[in-house]
């Protein structure tokens, strides 16, 4: 008997050991060979020569560090342009380390500068910027922008609405990459079904009611929010916005302030809880962020808000006809953008810093960030993006995808500030409270402001 | 010349039982030693990413913790989870145990089956039940559903988030529980048992006359084992709820992670670790204290 517990004790053993040496073997990324074949085939120009031997001897490594926040292949489409770098620059060998999603990615990233061996390059958050900045995980830009002839003409192309996401007083800390803008998809077969015209989307928080009322029944629900941890903070944002009286946003823009409590932004608070318990249109409690597009897709819920990058999720998988409009308007039409940007790390000899900000110049090639935003649902970050044939054609295949483009003129950016994690969970968390009933939203928004305050109390 | 020569025999033997324990006293002082006393002293200073060397100052950490509504909400969530897993699972454990106790041809089969749950990762653990807890389209909501019930969204409630996670950990760790109990159970001398059924003694007698009182140090093990274990959990945390909603999941060890790895805030999560590390200490005094006294070993 006991060696049979023993036998099944030893196997546990083994098995958890194989557990964690595949663990390690994932983990330590950095060690392995780049990939030298070319994954993703036409999504980049491969260069025939292949000069970018990963072997050769002199060549400058770089680690690169990016999350993956969205389904499909965002991941193989990052080696395959890693590679495409590497083989147009023989003198620098990219190795690009997946890392999680955002939050894991600045784990890593905080563990990777302890230990003394940071990546020269790595994506984080807009929002993240004034952390990076202030615990001097990164550098600012600036002077690399100005020793490029070119440099402000390349700045000056990025959207507005995506490139003021990237100063840290007055400074560039960043450039934009990944971004994205919340819209609301909706299901033009349910709006038929119900006798609403599909090609006539809610524009107002009144028609948003009213069509929802419409819309819900026994097996659907009108609206679809995700209010949890992470997400919840980022609608919150778009609803404020909308709610404001001149387009006001929840912090200062040197990110040392914020204006939780507005009397604009309670009303904003109630409407949801409005939304789940006055009009019985949206779920109540918690939808995460992930099983909204599974229950949009399924037909459970008829008008979702999300993020563009969701867009080649739900264009591959309706099985419906789906439309892509501007987010509702309360006193205005307003809407967040999100998203992450290139940073390039603090205290690099100056030839790392070079090759880096080589490697940023490359990736946000128009026509690079235009094939990006189009395998991605990203919006493309440069105007000149927008000329390329690629994306008129893209435009023209799929014009629910344009509506993320067209909106950024209206968009102002999430919640960024020093500390952003912390800020980010407090209002979370209050907002939260106030879903599940411990709190009204007066003394939800009033509670989040006085922790937020006090954390950001030593910037002033 | 003659004590020499012992001091030496004597060298030889201690140099002998050095090695032994060499390769663990190495790793525990790198490891688990050298950390502990780290962590006290970062707790008594302010130290945040970006700071070139921690900043001494004695307890306010402690002070600002004590203060915190946030702090008191994390060791009551803690508390409570403990509460709810450990009891269960030990009844779960003791009743799995005396289910496999008997010999029959299944008897391998059905171990094993009660052992996977344990040697799986709970990363893995917490994804799968994410399908039976998930809002309306899970396994759970789903049977709500099909009974004419309203799904319940037991996640986002913060009355049943923490007992959700309990059944889960139940679940996983009952058979981890079950080996100890069977290895206890298998000790007791058959003779006993036997003298007992000539007596005329039946089953649920037997049972608790004479097998529960000799598990006694068993339950003292198992009981401190499933303390520090429910103390030690913060993976299913991370995958199910991040703490959500208003941190009614929010337990001490994703606390702590939270405070140290996204607001790179070194300072209190030390102090945290250090509140950590005095409760686990608390949880083994009983076992140090009682080891040998009271309880009745074979």
């Amino acid at each position: 008997m006991r060696k049979k517990i023993a036998l099944v004790t030893a196997a546990s053993l083994l098995a958890s050991v194989v557990a964690l040496s595949g663990c390690g073997n994932s983990g330590g990324g950095n060690d392995a060979p780049p990939n030298t074949q070319a994954a993703g085939a036409g999504t980049t120009e491969t260069k025939a020569e292949g000069g970018g031997d990963a072997g050769s001897k002199d060549a400058l490594h770089l680690t690169f560090y990016y999350p993956v926040n969205v389904g499909g292949s965002a991941a193989q489409l990052i080696e395959a342009l890693c590679n495409d770098f590497n083989a147009e620059n023989p003198d620098i060998v990219v190795e690009p380390v997946y890392t999680g999603n955002y939050d894991d990615t600045v784990t890593k990233l905080q563990t990777a500068v302890q230990g003394g061996t940071p990546p020269e390059v790595f994506v984080s958050l807009a929002t993240q910027r004034f952390t990076m900045a202030s615990t001097g995980m990164a550098m600012p830009l600036d002077d690399l922008i100005a020793a490029d002839a070119d440099g402000q003409e390349y700045i000056d192309d990025f959207l507005p609405g995506f490139m003021e996401d990237s100063y840290v007083d007055g400074q560039i800390y960043s450039i934009p990459f990944q971004r994205s803008t919340m819209v609301m998809f909706y299901n033009k077969d349910a709006f038929k079904e119900v006798g609403l015209d599909p090609e006539k989307p809610p524009t107002t928080w009144e028609e948003l009611v009213e069509y929802g009322q419409k819309l819900t029944n026994e097996n659907r629900y009108g609206v679809g929010l995700a209010l949890n941890s992470g997400s919840a903070q980022w609608a919150f944002t778009g609803f404020c916005l909308q709610n404001s009286e001149n387009g006001e946003n929840l912090m200062t823009e040197d990110g040392k302030q914020v204006m939780f409590d507005t009397p604009g932004n309670i009303e904003a608070l109630q409407f949801w809880l409005d939304l789940q318990n006055k009009y019985e249109i949206m779920a109540p409690g918690i939808v995460q962020w992930t099983d909204l597009p599974t229950q949009f897709l399924a037909g459970e819920v008829a008008m979702i808000y999300h993020t563009t990058g969701n867009m080649a999720n739900i264009s591959q998988n309706a099985e419906f006809d789906f439309g892509t409009c501007f987010l509702p308007g309360g006193k205005r039409q307003a809407a967040p953008t999100g998203g992450g940007n290139f940073y390039i790390s603090n205290g690099l000899s100056e030839e790392r810093v070079q090759a880096a900000w080589k490697f940023i110049r490359f990736m946000t090639e128009p026509e690079r960030a235009a094939q990006w935003s189009l395998d991605t649902g990203y919006v493309a970050t440069r105007q000149s993006c927008f000329e390329t044939e690629l994306l008129k054609n893209y435009y023209e295949e799929l014009p629910q995808a344009k509506v993320a483009y067209e909106q950024i003129d209206i968009a102002k950016p999430e919640l960024t500030t020093y500390n952003a994690a912390e800020i980010w969970r407090i209002l979370n968390d209050n907002i939260q409270s106030a879903v599940v009933g411990d709190a009204t939203p007066e003394e939800a928004l009033k509670a989040a402001q006085e922790q937020a305050t006090e954390i950001l109390a030593e910037y002033q | 010349m003659k004590t020499y020569t012992r001091k030496q025999r004597e060298l030889k033997k201690n140099l002998v039982g050095w090695l032994l324990v060499a390769p663990s006293l190495i790793f525990m002082t790198c490891f688990t030693v050298w950390p502990i006393f780290r962590s006290i002293y970062l707790s008594l200073t302010k130290y945040r990413m970006g700071m070139a060397k921690p900043e001494w100052i004695g307890f306010e950490n402690y002070i600002n913790l004590f203060h915190s509504g946030l702090f008191w909400k994390v060791m009551g969530n803690t508390l409570y989870f403990a509460l709810i897993t450990i009891v269960p699972s030990m009844v779960v454990g003791l009743f799995l145990a005396t289910i496999v106790n008997r010999k029959s041809r299944l008897t391998g089969f059905v171990r094993t089956a009660y052992f996977y749950p344990v040697i799986m990762p709970m990363i893995a653990i917490a994804s799968i039940w994410m399908f039976i807890y998930m809002a309306k389209n899970g396994l759970w909501d789903q049977l709500l559903v099909s009974f004419g019930q309203k799904p319940m969204n037991i996640l986002s409630s913060k009355k049943t988030v923490l007992p959700a996670m309990a059944v889960m950990y139940v679940w996983k760790e009952a058979g981890y529980l079950m080996v100890f109990f069977l290895s206890g159970i298998q000790s007791i001398s058959e003779e006993v048992n036997e003298a007992a059924r000539i007596d005329g003694a039946g089953a649920w007698t037997i049972f608790r006359r004479i097998t529960l009182p000799l598990l006694a140090p068993t339950f003292l093990f198992v009981s401190t084992i499933a303390l520090t274990n429910s103390f030690k959990l913060v993976d299913h945390v991370v995958i199910m709820t991040e703490g959500a909603p208003n941190n009614a999941s929010t337990l001490l060890l994703y606390y702590i992670y939270q405070q140290g790895f996204t607001n790179f805030n070194y300072g209190v999560s030390s102090a945290l670790t250090t509140v950590m590390l005095l409760l686990l200490m608390i949880v083994a005094l009983p076992r140090f204290l009682s080891q040998d006294k009271k309880i009745h070993y074979n």
